[in-house]
């Protein structure tokens, strides 16, 4: 490392964008505020008390120049607000082929589960070229992922999925660190993404060594934890069918339709009672205790997974 | 400052009495107006439970200070080597802590604003004086809590108590923190229900809101944020206290509750405050430039109005602290908008006061030094808010240096450098005598750059991507650090300065005449110190606030 | 009769009463911090808010909200008084509010001990528990206002019935206890 660092790493084209908004905006901070320092220090000089200088017909007030002085800098701010709110929509909508990976956050480690079911922690490895999509998970407390070679950041919270995308372009490895405070060891709960070319994480993909892909994984717990008991195809029970289920419509019985995502599969098998199906009983038992948010993860590809039985549309009922 | 006469009391036949005996307005004055512990303990005088703010004020000032010299002096190395993790989060819990609630909020009000504000406005005293004791005494036993929570184990939630951490996770001392917190915010609320009514209804004849000093205004405008923004903190760290001892939980996810509901609630409250904790500051400003200048600060109605706009918009903008939280992409575009709004009246205060400067007749006395300091700092400490402000960019920044930097740069580049201009502008009148003026010039300059080397380098650190509330880091930031602990250190000097050649002058500075800095403004027309009630007869106004004659000589002198 | 730093009686009058309703409008905002996270409970489990509120006893609050009605009309007609100088009524007045100020903590007193029985005061997880914790604490909260409104009533009726000043302040502390109430009741008990 040669010299004293003064600006991170670029990983990605965003990261750059964010920072020509950043120096641009920085330039327009610049221009509003030296014209105070400038002015000050020279009339300080100029009208120093004692001092002759030409003090004829000093202003208290001047309206007009009140108001442009309050309204032209805010006008110039308005046109960075456009670009960064534009920014931060984009930030927002995910492309639909990005390369899903499931993040689970505890105090004070990072679980990473890639689709294929391999595993990491505190370490990601992942390709540039292509979008990624972290589903963010905590066990705990709220954390929050940040990569500021990539410029982003997002809180984890408990009780509910949040996401982070990007799309990196340059190889290399780079600080990831947890920037919401967490408890005693959140100043080490930090690691690495390691940014690669696809054929390099394509091998590493293979040397990473798994037995099951993320959903087969799924589809394990599925049985061992009992799911198969109720939702089965033999089931003796009445209870909502999964297969097709990701994605489309579900009525509810108090009427109102929700769409099942990856948030409402997680809610019915933590918190079972908050959301019932029409037609169905309210008798399904909560895994609060028992599931840990990774496995929750692999369930939730599990179902994700299931073929449709009909065609898209509303989910009729049995 | 004119040339001070020496005290025509002092004996002639003793060349070393430099006025050390009392002048006849010094007998005569609320300091010498009952010498018992009860007189103070017990006193309604305005002026004297200003005093014991400043004392109490003081006190935990450096509390929290030693707990900053702990952080800045663990930052020095990459490894965290002086304290442990859970340690090191303790000492920046505390840090916070005291320094929001003990320190920043009362400062300028319950010090100055006590002291001057009935004496601008021309009465004898605040509207409910016994009020304004029990205040007192709330914020001290609030402060005893807060020690006691200190030698308990202390407390490591960060000061702003996010759930679930604070409410289920958390081993130090949370709800006695929650408690202290709870009670100091009931003397916030006092002060502001005082300082409402007594602006309201005890101007003196004359003393129209037109014509009022602009500390007034700010401090009007504070008070409104006390009342209406500290109960949402009491009902907010009641629940937090309710979820971790009998486990009612609305922020607890496992229940179903939500973790960003105790967000929005202590948002709703923590970002008004920190308007609470600058506008006193922007009010004193107004004064040391108005005062340094000889001249009325120009646009007094856009200046009044700023305050009172920062007030009101002060409570729209609290979700700009949770961008990365979860909330929506809607509400994050809306709050980010209302953030840049809320900075206009700032800068409108700031362009004024540099034209106020204008043919002006100005006094490099300290006064102006910590003013001028004020606005260097505040002017780049607020546009950082901007950056902040700006959507995308907090998604980079957010959590990280970036933002310690920008909220120290206005907290103490801001408040701090205010509270030490006002307490070198009014020392005379509290006190009576005067101080060695190179001396505060010299803690001015000392502020200044000690400021500026220990803050800036923490916005690069921030940019470069070290989180808040980090011990531990990448050692190639090593250098940044060690500047940034460098520059605390001299700031720590600078704020140990003033106990030296402030607490000399009680002793041995000049006497004060009333009216030092030949400024205007009703507290310069009684005498230094101030007499127990202030007027001997009510004062009667008719002419503006700031009324200096506008046109002089060319080349006159002031 | 006009204490320091005052100069006018009406002067001190005015800026008592203006500081009573600056101190009743922070106990707005503190209640009003609870009446947000009903709202932002309603708002995201509506259908289980409403059935948590259907578990509430309609009636009994019903008839604490007429208690607290009654007292108020009471306390508003001891001010009257306490204005045309007949101190005993303005005694007699508060005391009656006062007691039914207590009336109210027995009912809610009995209303608690019901729900214990029924076994409704700590559901297990869900809408049901966020919604009874938020009852308690909320009427809990009230409750407690009302304790310390109901001492200051008795208290003035003993000691200070002649100090119009007194009078009036006290009284517009129990009408805010009453108001508050006035919302708290649909809000918990009445979501439809």
């Amino acid at each position: 490392m040669s010299g004293l660092p003064f600006w991170p790493h670029q990983a990605s084209a965003y990261s750059g964008e964010l920072d020509r908004l950043a120096i641009a905006f920085t330039v327009l901070v610049v221009l509003l505020s030296a014209p105070v320092f400038f002015l000050m220090v020279v009339f300080a000089v100029k009208y120093r008390r004692g001092r002759a200088a030409n003090r004829r017909h000093p202003v208290n007030q001047r309206v007009g120049l009140e108001i442009s002085w309050a309204v032209i800098p805010f006008a110039a701010i308005v046109v960075f607000y456009v670009w960064a709110t534009r920014l931060y929509f984009e930030q927002h909508h995910p492309p639909s082929n990005a390369l899903e990976i499931q993040v689970v956050a505890k105090q004070w480690m990072w679980k990473f589960q890639h689709p294929g079911g391999q595993r990491e922690i505190n370490e990601l490895h992942v390709p540039i070229g292509r979008p990624i999509l972290l589903t963010l998970a905590s066990q705990d407390v709220i954390h929050d992922l940040y990569v500021p070679a990539l410029r982003l950041k997002q809180d984890v919270v408990p009780g509910r999925y949040t996401s982070l995308w990007f799309n990196a372009d340059t190889v290399g490895s780079y600080r990831l660190e947890c920037s919401q405070f967490c408890g005693a060891d959140h100043a080490v709960m930090g690691g690495y993404v390691h940014l690669m070319s696809p054929s390099d994480y394509a091998r590493w993909l293979e040397q990473a060594g798994i037995d099951m892909s993320l959903a087969s994984q799924g589809a394990a717990l599925f049985r061992t934890r009992g799911c198969s008991g109720c939702h089965g195809a033999a089931a003796a029970v009445k209870a909502p069918k999964l297969e097709g289920l990701f994605g489309h419509e579900v009525p509810l019985s108090d009427g109102t339709v929700v769409t099942a995502d990856e948030q409402y599969i997680r809610d019915s098998i933590l918190m079972p009672h908050a959301q019932i199906a029409a037609g169905y009983p309210d008798i399904m038992p909560t895994f609060q205790n028992v599931l840990g948010e990774d496995d929750v993860l692999k369930l939730v590809a599990y179902i994700k997974s299931l073929a449709a039985e009909p065609p898209s549309g509303p989910r009729s009922q049995p | 400052m004119t040339d001070v006469p020496a005290n025509k009391h002092a004996n002639p036949h003793d060349i070393r009495d430099r006025g050390l005996s009392e002048t006849p307005e010094q007998r005569a004055s609320y300091l010498r107006a009952g010498h018992t512990l009860r007189s103070w303990f017990l006193t309604t005088d305005h002026k004297r439970i200003a005093l014991l703010y400043l004392v109490a004020v003081t006190f935990f000032f450096f509390v929290g200070g030693i707990a900053a010299a702990l952080i800045r002096i663990d930052l020095l190395t990459p490894q965290g080597d002086l304290l442990s993790n859970e340690g090191y989060n303790r000492a920046f819990t505390l840090h916070g802590v005291i320094m929001v609630w003990f320190f920043l909020i009362p400062s300028i009000p319950n010090t100055f604003g006590n002291f001057l504000i009935p004496l601008m406005i021309g009465a004898k005293d605040l509207a409910f004086p016994r009020l304004n004791l029990l205040g007192w005494y709330i914020y001290v036993i609030g402060g005893m809590f807060t020690l006691f929570v200190l030698v308990a184990g202390g407390v490591d939630t960060g000061w702003t108590f996010y759930t679930p951490l604070s409410s289920m996770f958390a081993h130090g001392q949370v709800v006695m923190a929650a408690t202290a917190v709870f009670i100091v915010g009931f003397s916030s609320i006092l002060t502001g229900l005082n300082f409402i009514v007594t602006i309201h209804k005890l101007r003196c004849p004359g003393m129209t809101w037109g014509r009022l000093p602009l500390f007034v205004w700010s401090h009007y405008a504070t008070s409104l944020i006390l009342v209406l923004a500290t109960p949402v903190l009491s009902i907010t760290l009641a629940l937090i206290a309710a979820e971790r001892l009998f486990g009612l939980g609305v922020f607890d996810p496992r229940l179903g509750g939500d973790p960003l509901l105790y967000q929005h609630l202590f948002w709703f409250y923590s970002h008004p405050a920190v308007y609470i904790m600058v506008l006193p500051a922007l009010g004193v400003v107004s004064e040391l430039i108005a005062a340094a200048a000889r001249k009325p600060v120009f646009g007094y109605w856009f200046v009044a109005g700023s305050s009172m706009a920062i007030a009101a918009v002060g409570f729209l903008v609290w979700g700009h602290h949770m961008f990365v939280a979860g909330e929506s992409m809607y509400a994050g575009a809306v709050f980010s908008f209302l953030s840049l709004v809320v900075a206009v009246p700032s800068a409108v205060k700031v362009y004024n006061w540099t034209a106020t400067l204008y043919k002006g007749q100005i006094a490099i006395d300290p006064p102006f030094l910590f003013a001028a300091s004020f606005i260097g700092l505040f002017v780049f400490g607020g546009l950082t808010g901007l950056v902040l402000a700006m959507l995308a960019i907090d998604m980079h920044v957010h959590d990280t240096y970036f933002v310690i930097a920008h909220f120290h740069y206005i907290m103490v580049g801001g408040t701090v450098s205010a509270y030490f201009g006002a307490l070198h502008f009014w020392w005379p009148k509290m006190f009576g005598r005067t101080y060695p003026m190179v001396w505060g010039r010299i803690m001015a300059l000392l502020i200044y750059l000690g400021f500026n080397l220990t803050f800036f380098p923490q916005f690069i650190l921030g940019y470069l991507g070290m989180p808040r509330r980090y011990h531990v880091y990448p050692p190639e930031w090593q250098v940044w650090n060690v500047l940034s602990s460098t520059g605390a250190s001299i700031l720590g000097i600078a704020y140990v300065l003033p106990f030296v050649y402030l607490i000399w002058s009680l002793r041995y500075g000049p006497p004060s005449p009333p009216n030092p800095w030949g400024v205007t403004g009703l507290e310069w027309t009684v005498p230094s110190p101030p007499p127990k009630e202030n007027f001997a007869e009510t004062p009667v106004v008719d002419y503006p606030a700031y009324n200096y004659p506008l046109e002089l000589e060319e080349g006159a002198r002031g | 009769m006009v204490d320091q730093p005052y100069s006018t009686a009406p002067q001190q009058r005015e800026a008592a009463t203006m500081g009573m309703f600056v101190f009743l409008g922070t106990e707005i905002m503190l209640f009003g911090g609870l009446f947000a996270v009903a709202l932002g409970l309603r708002l995201a489990h509506p259908r289980e808010f409403i059935d948590a509120s259907l578990q509430l006893h309609v009636w009994i609050g019903a008839v604490n909200t007429a208690v607290l009605l009654t007292s108020s009309a009471l306390v508003a007609l001891a001010v009257h008084a306490a204005r045309a100088h007949q101190h005993r009524a303005t005694s007699i007045l508060f005391n009656s509010a006062a007691v039914l100020g207590v009336v109210f903590l027995g009912l809610k007193a009995f209303e608690y001990a019901t729900e214990y029985r029924e076994g409704l005061l700590l559901p297990p997880v869900g809408v049901q528990r966020l919604f009874m914790d938020l009852y308690l604490v909320s009427t809990g909260l009230h409750a407690l206002h009302v304790t310390v409104g109901a001492g200051l009533l008795a208290a003035v009726a003993a000691f200070a019935p002649r100090r119009p000043l007194l009078v009036e302040d006290t009284g517009l502390f129990w009408h805010l206890v009453d108001a508050i109430w006035v919302f708290l009741y649909p809000v918990l008990y009445l979501a439809r």
